[in-house]
């Protein structure tokens, strides 16, 4: 039974630059107590795609058919739409924090859904929201119904936002991006609870994600989407373990917890096409490894055996391209070379009411010569704070930080100068790091300015090469950051990063704001360097996936200590501490690959 | 739901933004701020009555010249009545005298002058003084900024009329102490919008990506963070500008301005309310003070229209 049926929706939303073309005639259905996930990068239109379904994007042009159980939310009035939205579909967006009110205590926010909805007495209400609260798993609910938002944690919150969302009984919760922002322990338990909601409150789950390892593990069917269509779908296991569609198989291949460590990433080349003016014929045609000439037309749906629908001309599984060469390094890591040593690191903050807090507890670390020490944790574990101790951007409290056998405790502003030329930081935030409303030439360029190497027409030269060797246009350097793609940006952090020639390089979750084909080309471009210029790698990351892939040891923190330290695949198979092996059981698994045969059973449309 | 709105109206998918890349050859900042300016109908009308007014207020001789009419020049025959009572709009006197036989229009034209000198020029030094002051209280923090915010607190609270009226008293009016009075009460309200910025931008990655390159504090501060206000600063001074026309027509209405019989807009107000000349001839009170209601207004929505231009994620969320 299709408890949502969508039929050629077709979303358009005007902007000052014209229509964008979010949605391009995407046909789905949603059965009846089934998980259904939307998978896609940024710019792929899957929120916008269940946003204008449920009439969140006013200014939007809609045509096709969303039939909710029988009934056509796009012919539905604002005012019965409302209705439906809480009682009947209800919401659980990616930010807990935003999404609750900051002045209401989260019982009455509960209790407010309900009687919005509902005509019931306060205290049935109550009850009802307390109920829900212990159903989440919020321990001592009761006490917790008067608690404000900013007292629970992230996942707290989250949790909340799941409670207030199952109020109503609903019967489609539709999540979009639900443990994005939470930490990857946090995420599997969220993910867990949503699954076992489904299964007490028999509601059908429709989840947005663009995480691949997230929907493999808890959806039963998906859909990719790309460049507003949708590319493929099916069951989730056959979709995801066996590709019909190229770009399936792409994700599947620049994923880093799908591939084996030490085996480079095959990103897909190039970027997401504009929505403004999508590209006639296939819109991943550009960047297909297998396209054909006939893919300038449009491609037709292809049906196959197993319920696997894939929109391409493709009729044998995609081929897989070559993995990029990559140069013998130029440093070996040796222990008798170190680069950085910390000793006994303590940071404490004073804070303006109690005692100190202490970020960093007594850590003793060395980072040798041309390896890539990854340092893992959960946030708000002290590893970016320890980081910018490193880079000399916080003074430690006690301890003492040894580069090149030097202690920087002692250096005079002037040597300190020197000093930054060999240590570089790249930021995790790729539009925060780059100042707007410079142009990027003179961001890159701004090394050789201050560390006065070279002005002028040898300057642009420089920053021209620096460019050429980050994979970016040089003849953009005139251009703002805001002209250019994220994957984008972070290739200028790291192009500033490596003007000088630096020994160390400090990553801060360089990959973490990126989507997944652009986090492997940002991953090899960082290996090649890492290669060709034989620098060494400090690599701060949430996700043990991608440390996994690039590190060659790992550092754990938890809570300012670094609990376990060891080689990569060490940590990786046999994890010591209880708190490695809980991060390593939330991390996302391999994809089982599954190795069959696939019968075409019809094609329909396309330009034949 | 504004969450929503906002989303839509700001799509930076990558591909949206490869499509800005491509764009880019045609369409500089500046060329898209001009575009939005001139789809708003408000920005458009207020940019026109300001340069009517800036041509009226330069081609002022030109104007004293074609009527054959000093600004301070009185006509006892022509412009009064046998009574004495000052003659309505005619053909010689196109908007009526004033209580002296002077010609209202010469005097609008040359008061204009006045009220967008006083206006641009002490709008731009309170500006000039508001960044400085605001920016360094913002990023030096620490004992300068307890100091200097303490001195913005202190402007803010003192009574502009009655230091004004005391300062006069001691120095006695002229053009140049009314713009330094108008200067020195209006810097304090961009000073400690500046700080506000200066606090946040402070704590940007792309400041710390600047201290990690071993960047100074001073060139951090102008090549870093000063490009960032550029457009709370064109804001604030476009706004103050008409603030400043009303400082000073106040001043001069109470006599503590422009020193007659030089005309400015003040003053020719201070004239009609004087004896109640309005009651018989209301042109005295209508033109000036319509005058400078357009001018004021103009500024005032062209300032708006500016905010929404430069920077449309700010406010157009809501409108959308």
């Amino acid at each position: 039974m299709a408890i949502l049926d969508v039929r050629n929706l077709v979303v358009d939303i005007p902007t000052e630059d014209g229509a964008v073309h979010a949605v391009q005639d995407v046909s789905f259905t949603v059965n009846e107590g089934e998980f259904f996930g939307i998978v896609g990068e940024s710019g792929s239109g899957k929120s916008v795609l269940v946003q204008s379904v449920m009439g969140l994007i006013p200014q939007s042009k809609r045509t096709g058919q969303v039939l909710f159980q029988g009934e056509d939310l796009l012919t539905l009035s604002p005012e019965a739409l409302r209705q439906k939205r809480g009682a009947k579909i209800s919401m659980i967006f990616q930010d807990p924090l935003s999404s609750l009110h900051p002045q209401y205590t989260v019982g009455w926010q509960i209790v407010e859904q309900i009687r919005a909805h509902e005509r019931v007495s306060k205290e049935a209400a109550k009850a009802r929201a307390i109920e829900l609260l212990e159903k989440v798993r919020i321990p001592d609910a009761a006490a917790r119904f008067d608690a404000y938002p900013h007292q629970f944690s992230g996942g707290m919150r989250q949790r909340v936002m799941i409670a207030m969302s199952l109020s109503l009984n609903p019967a489609l919760i539709i999540a979009d991006e639900p443990t994005t922002a939470l930490d990857s322990t946090v995420q599997a338990q969220i993910l867990d609870l949503l699954a076992e909601m489904r299964q007490d409150f028999g509601a059908t789950v429709l989840m947005i994600s663009h995480d691949l390892g997230i929907l493999s593990r808890v959806a039963d069917r998906v859909m990719v989407m790309y460049g507003g269509r949708k590319l493929e779908s099916g069951a989730s296991d056959s979709v995801l373990g066996n590709p019909a569609h190229p770009y399936t198989a792409g994700l599947l291949r620049s994923s880093s917890f799908n591939r084996a460590p030490g085996t480079p990433l095959i990103p897909i080349a190039g970027r997401p096409p504009s929505l403004l003016s999508p590209p006639s014929g296939c819109v991943f045609r550009d960047r297909c490894p297998n396209a054909m000439d006939i893919c300038s037309e449009a491609p037709p749906l292809q049906r196959y055996d197993d319920g696997t629908e894939s929109l391409c001309w493709l009729t044998v599984p995609p081929v897989e391209p070559p993995a990029p060469e990559l140069p013998p390094a130029e440093i070996i890591a040796s222990s008798d070379d170190t680069i950085v040593e910390v000793e006994h690191l303590t940071l404490t903050f004073p804070q303006r009411r109690g005692d100190d807090r202490t970020v960093l507890d007594d850590i003793s670390l060395s980072v040798r010569r041309g390896e890539t020490l990854g340092l893992v944790g959960e946030s708000g574990c002290g590893k970016t704070t320890l980081a910018r101790a490193i880079a000399g951007l916080i003074p430690p409290t006690r301890g003492v930080i040894r580069f090149d056998g030097e202690d920087t405790a002692g250096l005079t502003g002037a040597e300190w100068r020197q000093m930054r030329r060999k240590v570089q930081v790249v930021f995790q935030d790729p539009f925060g790091s780059l100042n707007p409303k410079r142009r990027v030439g003179s961001i890159i360029g701004d090394p050789f300015r201050i560390h006065r190497v070279a002005s002028g027409e040898a300057r642009l030269a420089r920053v021209q090469e620096l460019m050429e060797i980050v994979g970016l246009n040089p003849e953009h350097y005139n251009r703002f950051p805001s002209q250019f793609s994220g994957g984008q940006r972070q290739r200028i952090g790291i192009a500033r990063a490596i003007a000088l020639n630096p020994e160390l390089v400090i990553l801060d979750e360089p990959v973490s704001a990126l989507d997944v084909s652009i986090q492997a080309q940002v991953l090899n471009l960082l290996d090649e360097l890492q290669r060709e210029l034989g620098l060494t790698y400090l690599f701060i990351s949430h996700d043990l996936a991608v440390v996994r892939h690039v590190c060659d040891r790992i550092a754990v923190m938890d809570g300012g200590r670094i609990i376990e330290l060891g080689r990569a695949e060490t940590v990786y198979g046999a994890p010591q501490q209880a708190f490695t092996k809980k991060l390593l059981s939330a991390a996302a698994p391999e994809i089982p690959r599954v190795e069959r045969e696939r019968q075409l059973v019809s094609a329909s449309g396309g330009a034949l | 739901m504004s969450v929503f709105s906002k989303d839509t109206k700001l799509i930076t998918t990558p591909g949206y933004a490869a499509q800005k890349v491509a764009d880019i050859q045609a369409k500089s900042s500046a060329q898209l701020t001009l575009a939005r300016l001139l789809r708003d109908p408000a920005s458009v009308i207020s940019a026109i009555v300001i340069v009517l007014i800036a041509l009226f207020a330069i081609c002022a001789p030109l104007i004293a010249q074609w009527t054959g009419h000093g600004p301070a020049e009185q006509f006892r025959e022509t412009g009064l009545s046998a009574a004495g009572i000052p003659v309505g709009p005619n053909g010689e006197f196109l908007l009526g005298t004033d209580q002296l036989g002077r010609d209202v229009l010469v005097r609008l034209a040359y008061g204009a002058r006045v009220s967008l000198v006083v206006g641009v020029i002490a709008s731009l030094i309170a500006s000039a003084i508001g960044v400085i002051i605001g920016a360094t209280a913002g990023f030096f923090g620490g004992w300068v900024d307890t100091l200097l915010s303490r001195i913005i607190d202190l402007v803010m609270s003192v009574p502009f009329l009655l230091v004004a009226i005391a300062l006069v008293a001691v120095l006695g009016p002229s053009l140049g102490l009314s713009i330094v009075v108008i200067v020195f009460f209006s810097w304090a309200g961009l000073a400690r919008v500046i700080r506000g910025q200066v606090l946040a931008i402070r704590e940007r990655e792309y400041i710390e990506a600047a201290r990690s390159l071993g960047e100074s504090r001073l060139s951090m501060m102008f090549r870093d963070v000063l490009p960032n206000l550029v457009v709370p600063i064109i804001v604030y001074t476009t706004l103050g500008i008409p603030a400043a026309v009303v400082f000073e027509a106040t001043l001069s209405f109470l006599g503590l301005g422009i020193v007659p019989p030089t005309p400015s807009w003040g003053n020719m107000l201070a004239d009609a309310a004087n004896g109640s000349m309005y009651m018989v001839a209301p042109w005295m009170v209508l033109v000036p003070g319509l005058a400078l209601l357009a001018l004021t207004l103009a500024f005032n929505l062209l300032g708006d229209g500016l905010r929404d231009a430069l920077d449309p994620t700010s406010s157009k969320g809501n409108k959308a």
